[in-house]
Parts: C-alpha cells; structure tokens; sequence
C-alpha cells in the first residue's frame, strides 16, 4: 500500500466500463462506467431503486453483469464470485448485514476470511485490528447479543482482517448514531490515507459532502452525473439524484399539539417474545390531536416492539397501559383498537403490512375489513372491497395496472403509498406508523409525508417512528428517542439539537462495559 | 444462447392449472417405461391401469366409492395446508371415527330407527375431532409441531382400534376373526345408485367441497386462513388470531376424516375390522396437492386417485402387477406435480447465461 | 438383577435405538444446514428392501449395507432437486418421499415377503469379545452399531472442529448471508441431504439386516418419524441426539420385555402405543420446558431460497 493520493501516472484502482444487468422487467444497471483511484473516497449517490446495491454487488461478484468489463489496476479481471473478489483485496460491508446471529464473532469473522484455519491467531488478528482502528470486538461473543453498531463492526473487521485495498460500504451510517458516524468517518479517513480505496453508497448527501473526494451520481440505473461534492451544494446533488425540483411540504404553522391526548401510554412494560429481541421498560408518553409525536433511535432498539404493542398484535399486561382517546385499551387485540380508531403501517412491507402474494382488493381488507364494512355476516362483500382498493389507489396515486395486481408486483414506493393511504382513508383518530418512507424514492416519500400533515392538520395524532433523524426533524412537533426499550422524555422539535438526539440515541448502549478503553467512543458502542 | 431460468413477477395461473396434468403425463410415461423394465408389456398393463376399469357402470360407481372418502378428507387437509397447518394424521382421525360412528352401531344392534345413522356420523364427526383436538391444543399451547403428533397418534389409533376388533368389539359368531359383527340395516348409509356400491358418501363429498369452495373464496374466515398460512405477520397485523385458524383447521379435517371413517365402516365395509382402508389418510395429502389446494380441483383429483387404487387392483388381476405399484405411482404423482410447480413462479427463457436476484419464496402452500 | 439379565436388557437397547440414532443423525446434518426432509420414513423402506435384496440374492452384507445407503441417497437426491433446485415446499416434498418410498419399497420388496435371512454378524474381536459384561456389549456388536456411534462422534467434531462443519452450520442460520459473502449454500445443502439420505439408507438396512432378519412392508412403523422427534429434543445437538435414541430404544424394549413376560395385564398393543406416546409426551416437555429447545432450531430451517448465480 504504498500509493498516496490520486497520481496521475498510476492507474485506477477500479474501472467499470459500460455495466449493464437485467433483471425481468428491470434495468438496474444501463452501461455504467465508474473509475475509483488508489486511496479514494468515492460516493456512489442515488435514490433508492438507482442501481448501487445491484452495481456494488457486481463488484464483489454476488452478482454478474450481463454486459460490460471490469478493470482492477488497469487490467481487465473476472470477478466470479466473492473469493474472487476478496483474492483481488475488495472488502464489503453489507446494508443488511451478511452476518450469522447464532453464530460468534469469531465465527463470523472466520466465514469472511478465505483459508482462515488457526482460529487462535485469528482470534488474536481481530483484537489486534480492532483495536488499531478503535474498532472494540470480543471474539468468543455470540452475534445476537450485540447491538447494530457493534454487528457492523464485525463486518468491517473483517474486510480489514484481509488488508483491502477497496472497501465497499453499502448505506453504513443507517443503522448509526450521529457520533458513531463521525467515528466510522475518522477510520474511513484513516483507510484512505493508508491507500485503500473507499467506495461509499449512500442517498445523505451532507454526508457525502463531508466524507468524499468524488461522488458519481445514479438515476434509473444510468450514471447522470460525476462531481467533486465538497463542490457541490446538497440542493444540486439532490436535484440531479431525483432528476426534479424538490417539492417543499406545506407544514402547517406551529401551535399545533394542544388538543386533547388521543394516544396515552403509561408504564408500558413489555418482554420481547423473540429469543434476540428488546423488552420495553416503562414506556410512557402522549400523542395529542393534531401532533405529530417522533420516536427516534438506532434501529433494533426496541422500535419493532413498540410498534407492536401499540397496533394490538401483542398484548399488553394491562387495561390502562394504552388509552385510544381515553378508553383503556391495553388489552385489547389489533382488530379491536382498530375499531377504536387506532391504525397502523407497521415498517415491513411485504409479509406484515401486506401479503405479497395476495392482489390489492384482498389487502384492503386485510385491515380495512372493519372499518370499512367489507364484511357482512361473515361473508366479504366483495364489490364493495374492489372500491376501497380503487379508491386508495386514486387517491394516493398507486401506479398500478390494476386493483387485481398482486402486492408484490408493485414498487416499494407504490405499495408504501397504497399501505399508507389504505390507513389514511379508514379516518384514524390515531395513526401509529414506522419507517413511512423507509426503500421508497423521493416522490413518493414527499407524498407520504403530506399525507401524515394533513392527517394530523385534521385533527388526529400521528406517531412517527424513524430511524431517518431528517424526516423526523421536518415532520415532528416533539420526538423522544428510544434506546434499548427505554424511552427519553420527550423534546419539542424545535428547540431540539441533533448533538442531544445523537447522544440519546447513543447514551445506553455498550452497557456491557467492553468499550470502556475507547474513550470518546465508550457511550456509543 | 442458452437456457436461463429467471422468476415470474407474477405467478402463472396458466401453469397453474396446466401443471397437473403435466404431472399426469409425465407420470404415465415414466409407468410406461417402468412397466417396460419389470417385464410387463406397457400398453395392456397401463390399460387395464387407467381405461378397462372405467368401461363398466360397477368401475365408474367403484370409482365414486373410492374417490368420496379421498375428495372428503382432502378438502378437510387443503383448508388446514392454506393455513400452513399440517395435519398429516387424517388415517388416525379417520380410524377414530369409525371407532365413534361403529360403536353407535354395535350399541344400537339389531335396533331400527332413522336416527341411528345420523347420530352414527354425528359421532364420528365428534369423533375425528376431538382426536385432532389433540394435536391443536399441543400446537396453540406448547408450539409443539403438529406433524409429527398427529401422525404419531395415527399409530395409537390403529393400535387401539386393534384392541377392540381383538378384544371387546370381536364377533362372538365370528370363528375368532379380529373383526366386529356386520351392521344391522339401520346402520348402513343408503346407496345411491342401484345395483353397486354408490353410497350417499359421494353426495357428501360434493356437497363438502363446493362448501369449502364457499368458505374459502367469499367468507372472511377463508380469508383469514389464506392470510395466516401466507403471512402470518400479517395475520396478526390484521387482527385475526393464528390459534383459532389452527384449532378451526384441525378440527374442520378431523371432523371431515373422522366422518368418512363411520361412512367408510357403514357402507362398503359394514363392520369394524382392523385395517380399515387403504391409506385414505394419507393419499388424501397427494389428492389435496393435485387438487391445487382448491376444494373445487380436488373433486378430479380425488377421482384420478380413486382410478389409481382400482386400475391398480385391476392390473394386479389382469396382468399380475404388484400391488405397491399403486403407491408408487401415487407417490410419482406428487413429485412431478411438485416439480412442475416450478414453472408456476420461475419462467425458462432462451437467452445469454445471467443472474437473476437472490429472493426468498413465499410457502406454495 | 444378575448380569444374566442387565446384559441382554442393553443389548437389546442399542439394538433398538441404532435405527433411531442413524436416521437422526444425518437428519441432525441435514437439518443444520437449512433443510427439512420429512422423507425419512420413505428414505428408510427404501434402505431396508435394498440391503434385504442385495443379502438374499447375494449374501452379501457389506454390499447390501453399500446398497442400502446408496439407495438413501438416491432417494435424497430426488428429494434435493426438487427442494433445493426446483424449490418446492420442503414440507410437501418430505411428505411425497414417504408416500413415494412405502410405495417403492412395497414393490421392489413383494417377492421377499416370508423369506428370512440369517442376521447381520456381529464382529468378534478376538479376547476382548469374551470379557464378562462389557464384552458383549461393547465388543460384540454388528457394524452399523459401530458405524451409529462413529458416525455421531464424527459429526460432532465436523460441526464443532472443522471449518466445513462452520460453513454448513452458515447456511442453517443465514442462507442470504452465506450466500452474499460467496458460499455456495444450494451444493453445501444437497452434499448434507445426501448425507441424511445415506444414513437413513443405512438404519433401513439395520432394521431388515439386524433388527428383524427379514422383510415386511413398512417395517420401519414410525421410527423415521420418531426420528424426525429426536431431532428436536436433541436442540439439533449431536451428542443430546445419542442419549435421545438410546433412552428411546429403552422405551421401546421395556414394552417388548413387558410383553415378553406375559404382560401387566393391559392389551400388548397399549405396550406397542408407548415409543408413539412417548414421542409426543418428550417433544411436548420441550417445547413447553422453560428451556425451550425449538429456538435453538436453525433459522433458515425449511425456508426455500434460491440464490443467483
């Protein structure tokens, strides 16, 4: 590793020309050409649906494109799989994790690291590496008892384990902490300056500007543009990564939240049910008409349970832990706070908001059957059910080439938007809803986001779930933030600063004590 | 160009439907080239397999006799396979109704009333149930698997339907054979068709399946199955309890087996003996798979099994075949149908060699 | 007791519990890596009529024991293509493999029905076989009793020791993760269901070569399915799978033992219901215990995934 900076005379490091991969009724990738020179940080931008996953995947040989070449060094190569790539020095850290929860670290690590056999001197590489990078990681733990933050360090020592000289990292800072990011970007940093190319993916572009040197832009799978993003304002990137004007939401002014509470909870303690999940420790807050109330925090933290133990699906310990406008509903099941005027859009799409394999008609009247009156006797009144769909799909503009479409055949945007709208039109009195714009482009988020306004504008309180502080800062009346099943007092949005939400989203984790040598870093492993 | 095999965004109700009967032809050609290879001579044996049994009025009734307790317990396990509840003990049900229905009719001997055949299937209904009761409450109490309870059970059950043709339920005129006396009149289901074996049993199963098709396509409780066995997050998300889908599918299948176990030992049998069918249970699983899951699919599949049990009687009369050849086909049967089923979600393209994502399947089921 | 019965009583255990602890422990294989085979039943006829045939026509026992595991296999392959290329429910597809074996073994097995053949022998090891008490039991054994526990042992170590075993155990628990750092989890999976295949081939030919010397339709009666059992009790753990078999083939042989001596005055078959009823009362203790075996059940475990390429 012995080259510094971006000589001239020294070939690229990484070359793409003229990528292109199909995929049945998708171009996700039309004759892409990157260059990524020796000891680059180089952002790959774009919106979600653009393409970076499918081209990094073809990197690192997940993948193969179905035109185009590949030069490492200036020579052509043929990435056949992940070995390959590794053999070649391509690290990559994975959006979702390519970890094994029931397995340990050590374990993990070994899996990523081709003809690793000694599992003693590994053992001994991973603390020597993760302490010369600031990144803390006892070897003999089992995966599913680390937080997020740590499971990505498994990740990333084990790329450096294998000295890379290009490391990929696909959405890294998702599942961080402000301050976990301005960690990750001092070890980036400290990569380059050693020589390896970094290949960043991301769609937050003040991170960008921070980080990059370079930045390629991708929109419907083409490259649009290549810039120097400290260059660059965030306005014009953004514009060339949606390819339109941003549209500005018309936020109603503040003062909203006084109403009466529709949504109370109080002393919310609830066990997690799954083998690796979070309990939730007195959980207390209120939602009132008109508000919308944000709920932060690292994802994994609690944000799944909590989802769950409001919308019904699991039950509360008692009557008078959950109030829907007043009357104790704690025990009651998810139909039955339905029927009261509680509505949920839970994160996951496919398989819990909706059935992938069912059409639009059958997933209105997944939770729209009551509300709706699309069931009479036990027997579905179907004409009417094929009415409620069209009329999500009108208005909250589903493109859909029919209300017989099956859910899966539809764009995450889309079925976002439908799921969304299916929750609006039921006239919730309180809408619980998490990740609103979580996979889903700009357009759509837009749209998602003005229907959550003008709900509560009417006079129903909205909770918002997020790991996207953005979103939450531009929505929210007064967040709180969860970590670990607790939830903080709530901040009025307004006067809140990101440091404080940093520190909070931050502030109780590595209670395991392993971090304690790390200095600044002990509270945010 | 080669071949390259990429999934369907939408699944193809064509294949659907197509596929069974490519399972049929591919399973017909591959008896042919088996026949070949024991040393039968495959045209006649397949004939008197599939065509010389249905050339009389008696083979078509046998058929409805047959094909009745497949196409009853089928429906009963597709609704249960909807809901990815698993009940593979519908012979254990069966045999248990038949215990219910029969005991009626040895208690009432030599007895006359109209009643006696309707409290019979009452029984046997109440009967079948309360042993898939069994299997339910372990699953919804202690989430222990239900395949492997209710088909253990299955076991217990034979087993203790031996006790009783050993022992209590023995015909005391009967020379020492393990076999309870012949009903009495009132005990026998009427026949439907003059002159064979046609018993109202056929009646029921129509009469079950086009219920079900009901259940399962207008009803919220079909919806609710459908939606729990596709995506059970949802299910909950809905507000629609997993528990009551799988205690109503258990006890909806064994209720169904349980009914056609009393109207198999009060018609074609006419007394409780040891083995009281030919793994109708069972075979019912491959009828309710070639059926496609459908209540209204399953009437044709379970004639199509119904002909595989007869031709194979058949062919062992007519040309010598072994009588596991039945099985064995029934068994083909499946296979290809589940291999063919790929074609249902994957479509093959002609193309350049190239990848396609990596995705998760939802259950077929 | 004199050693004149304790003696006779273990022998008679690990006679029956060898069948369980074979086909168990290739499904314990099987399972690890992601994938549920309920063929076990079908996958073990098929073995019993195979080795069956191969002894009487050749009187060849290591043959028919060579026979018997390759036409476990076999079955296991078909069970793979369809599972694993054609990603059909593993459920269903199991469920076929049994009907499709008791058909098979019917068959094939229809002119050997009432002929016996002599048991497989039992290896003598000169001096040691002799010895009071743990001669007979540990050094005069047949070779599959041998092959049980060597295969046991050899997949503890393969699961806990090798990186082979770490891998395997990789796509048990993340098929996607396995896959996106470069395994190739379809050809790890058919290399464990062939495994399960093979030893499932193998307790087949205990039954029909050791167990009872002859050939019977269905003469497997359940075992497969009691297998499928201890898996689960084991929590997929090798070692919990050999002390699950063996407490099982003693369920088994204090029913027969019972039944031998007369009986206790209930029916002979309420003494056959014990291994079933035994099997639900162990998987029901389990799945209820606050230990609660099942969530150490492989994550992808009967979940279809098919991968590009």
């Amino acid at each position: 590793m012995s080259e510094v900076g971006t000589a001239v005379s020294v070939p690229s490091r990484l070359e793409l020309r003229g990528i292109t991969k199909r995929f049945p009724g998708v171009l996700a990738n039309d004759a892409v050409s990157v260059k990524v020179q020796p000891g680059e940080i180089h952002a790959l931008l774009g919106e979600n649906g653009a393409g970076k996953s499918t081209l990094v995947k073809i990197i690192y040989g997940v993948l193969h494109a179905d035109e185009g070449e590949i030069f490492w060094d200036g020579k052509p190569v043929h990435i056949a799989d992940p070995h390959a790539a590794r053999a070649l020095g391509i690290g990559m850290v994975f959006q979702h994790f390519s970890l094994f929860e029931s397995m340990t670290v050590l374990e993990n690590v070994a899996l990523g690291v081709d003809g690793a056999t000694d599992m003693k001197a590994l053992s001994a590489r991973v603390r020597e590496v993760s302490h010369a990078y600031g990144l803390p990681l006892e070897p003999s733990r089992a995966v599913h008892t680390l937080s997020v933050g740590e499971r990505q360090r498994i990740e990333i020592v084990r790329c450096l384990l294998q000295s890379p000289r290009l490391l990929i990292m696909d959405e890294p800072t998702s599942v961080l902490t402000p301050q976990e990011v301005e960690k990750l970007f001092e070890t980036l940093r400290q990569l380059a300056a050693e020589g390896c190319s970094i290949l960043y993916i991301s769609h937050k572009l003040h991170e960008i500007k921070a980080l990059c040197d370079r930045a390629t832009i991708l929109r419907g799978g083409k490259v649009v543009a290549e810039c120097d993003p400290k260059l660059e304002t965030a306005k014009s990137m953004a514009q060339l990564m949606i390819g339109a004007e941003i549209r500005t939401l018309a936020r109603r002014e503040a003062g909203a939240g006084t109403g009466k509470p529709r949504l109370v909870v109080e002393g919310l303690d609830l066990p997690s049910e799954e083998p690796h999940g979070v309990d939730l420790k007195r959980i207390g807050f209120e939602v009132r008409a008109g508000e919308i109330f944000g709920i932060a925090g690292v994802a994994g933290n609690g944000q799944n349970e909590l989802l769950m133990a409001l919308s019904g699906e699991r039950i509360a310990p008692h009557d008078n832990a959950v109030l829907i406008d007043g009357r104790p509903a704690g025990r009651l099941d998810a139909a039955k706070r339905r029927a009261l005027g509680l509505c949920c859009v839970p994160e996951e799409r496919n398989g819990h908001a909706a059935v992938p394999e069912m059409s639009l008609v059958e997933n209105g009247v997944l939770s729209g059957h009551e509300r709706m009156g699309l069931v009479a006797g036990g027997i579905l009144r179907l004409q009417k059910a094929r009415d409620f769909a069209a009329r999500i799909v009108r208005e909250f503009d589903v493109r859909t080439p029919g209300v017989d479409t099956l859910a899966r055949s539809l764009s995450g945007g889309n079925l976002q938007k439908f799921v969304v709208g299916r929750e609006i039109l039921q006239n919730p009195g309180v809408l619980v809803v998490s990740q609103p714009t979580w996979g889903v482009d700009a357009g759509a988020a837009a749209a998602i986001h003005q229907a959550l306004l003008t709900l509560a504008g009417n006079g129903a309180a909205v909770l918002v779930i997020s790991q996207d502080l953005d979103e939450l800062l531009m929505l929210t009346n007064r967040l709180a933030v969860i970590n670990v099943g607790v939830l903080s007092d709530p901040l009025p949005t307004a006067s809140a600063s990101v440091e404080e939400i940093g520190l909070l989203m931050g502030g109780l984790h590595g209670m395991g004590g392993a971090d304690t040598n790390h200095g600044g870093l002990a509270h945010v492993a | 160009m080669s071949l390259r095999i990429e999934p369907r965004r939408e699944i193809s109700w064509r294949m659907l439907y197509l596929t069974p009967f490519l399972a049929v032809l591919l399973t017909v050609m591959t008896g042919f080239v088996v026949f070949m290879f024991m040393g039968y001579s495959p045209l006649q044996t397949l004939k008197s397999f599939f065509i010389s049994p249905i050339m009389t009025g008696y083979g078509l009734a046998e058929l409805g006799v047959k094909a009745a307790p497949l196409v009853t317990i089928a429906v009963g396990l597709a609704i249960g396979f909807r809901a990815n509840v698993w009940n593979i003990g519908a012979e254990g049900q069966l045999t248990m109704g038949a215990i219910a229905g029969g005991g009626i009719a040895l208690a009432t001997f030599g007895q006359e009333g109209s009643w006696i055949l309707p409290a019979m299937m009452l029984a046997g209904i109440l009967g079948g149930m309360a042993y898939a009761a069994i299997p339910a409450f372990l699953k919804t109490r202690f989430e222990v698997s239900e395949i492997l309870t209710s088909l253990m059970l299955t076991y217990i059950a034979t087993l203790f339907l031996s006790i009783l043709v050993y022992g209590p339920w023995k015909d005391p005129e009967g020379y020492g054979f393990p076999q309870s006396r012949m009903f009495s009149e009132a005990a026998i289901v009427p026949i439907v068709w003059e002159g064979t074996r046609l018993h109202i049993g056929a009646l029921i199963a129509l009469a079950v399946a086009v219920a079900a098709w009901v259940l399962m396509t207008r009803s919220i409780i079909g919806f609710e199955i459908k939606v729990v066995g596709q995506a059970p997050a949802a299910a909950r998300f809905a507000g629609f309890a997993r528990n009551r889908i799988v205690w109503l599918c258990l006890l909806l299948s064994g209720g169904l087996a349980g009914l056609v176990g009393t109207i198999e030992v009060s018609g074609p049998i006419g007394q409780i003996i040891p083995n009281l069918t030919p793994g109708y249970g069972f075979t019912a699983i491959i009828v309710a798979f070639l059926g496609r899951l459908h209540p209204l699919g399953i009437v044709p599949a379970g004639l199509l099994i119904a002909l595989s049990y007869i031709g194979g009687e058949n062919a062992q009369v007519e040309v010598g075949l072994p009588q596991g050849a039945t099985g064995l086909f029934q068994g083909m049967l499946l296979f290809f149908l589940l291999a063919s089923d790929f074609l249902v979600r994957y479509r093959i393209v002609l193309t350049r060699p190239a990848a396609a994502a990596p995705r998760r399947e939802v259950a077929p089921a | 007791m004199s050693l004149d019965i304790v003696v006779p009583v273990i022998l008679t255990v690990i006679s029956a519990a060898t069948p369980l602890l074979l086909a168990g422990i290739g499904e314990l294989v099987a399972e690890r890596a992601g994938v549920l085979n309920l063929g076990i039943e079908g996958m073990m006829l098929v073995g019993a009529v195979a080795a069956f045939a191969v002894a009487h026509v050749t009187g060849n026992y290591m043959l028919a024991i060579l026979v018997a595991a390759m036409a476990g296999a076999l079955l296991a392959l078909i069970f793979g293509v369809l599972t694993l290329t054609l990603v059909s429910n593993q459920v269903a597809t199991g469920l076929a493999l049994t009907l499709f074996g008791i058909g098979l073994s019917a068959l094939a097995g229809a002119g050997f029905v009432g002929s016996p053949i002599a048991p497989l022998p039992k290896l003598e090891i000169p001096g040691l076989s002799e010895l009071p008490f743990i001669g007979p039991i540990l050094f005069h054994q047949d070779v599959l009793v041998y092959l049980s526990v060597a295969l046991t042992l050899g997949v503890i170590w393969f699961l806990k020791r090798t990186r082979a075993g770490m891998i395997l155990r990789a796509c048990g628990d993340s098929d996607v993760s396995a896959h996106s750092i470069g395994y190739d989890v379809i050809r790890i999976r058919y290399l464990a269901v062939l495994f399960g295949g093979v030893t499932s081939g193998l307790a087949g030919a205990y039954l029909s070569l050791a167990y009872t010397p002859m050939w019977v339709e269905n003469m497997t009666a359940g075992r497969g399915w009691i297998a499928l059992g201890l898996v689960v009790f084991s929590s997929w753990r090798p070692l919990r799978l050999l002390g699950g078999a063996y407490l099982f083939g003693g369920v088994t042989i204090l029913q027969l033992y019972v039944q031998g001596m007369g009986g206790i005055g209930v029916p002979a078959q309420v003494l056959s219901m014990l291994p079933y009823i035994a099997t639900i009362v162990v998987l029901t203790i389990i799945s209820a215990g606050p230990w609660r075996g099942r969530l150490d059940a492989p994550a992808c475990l009967g979940k279809p995934f098919r991968p590009a390429t």
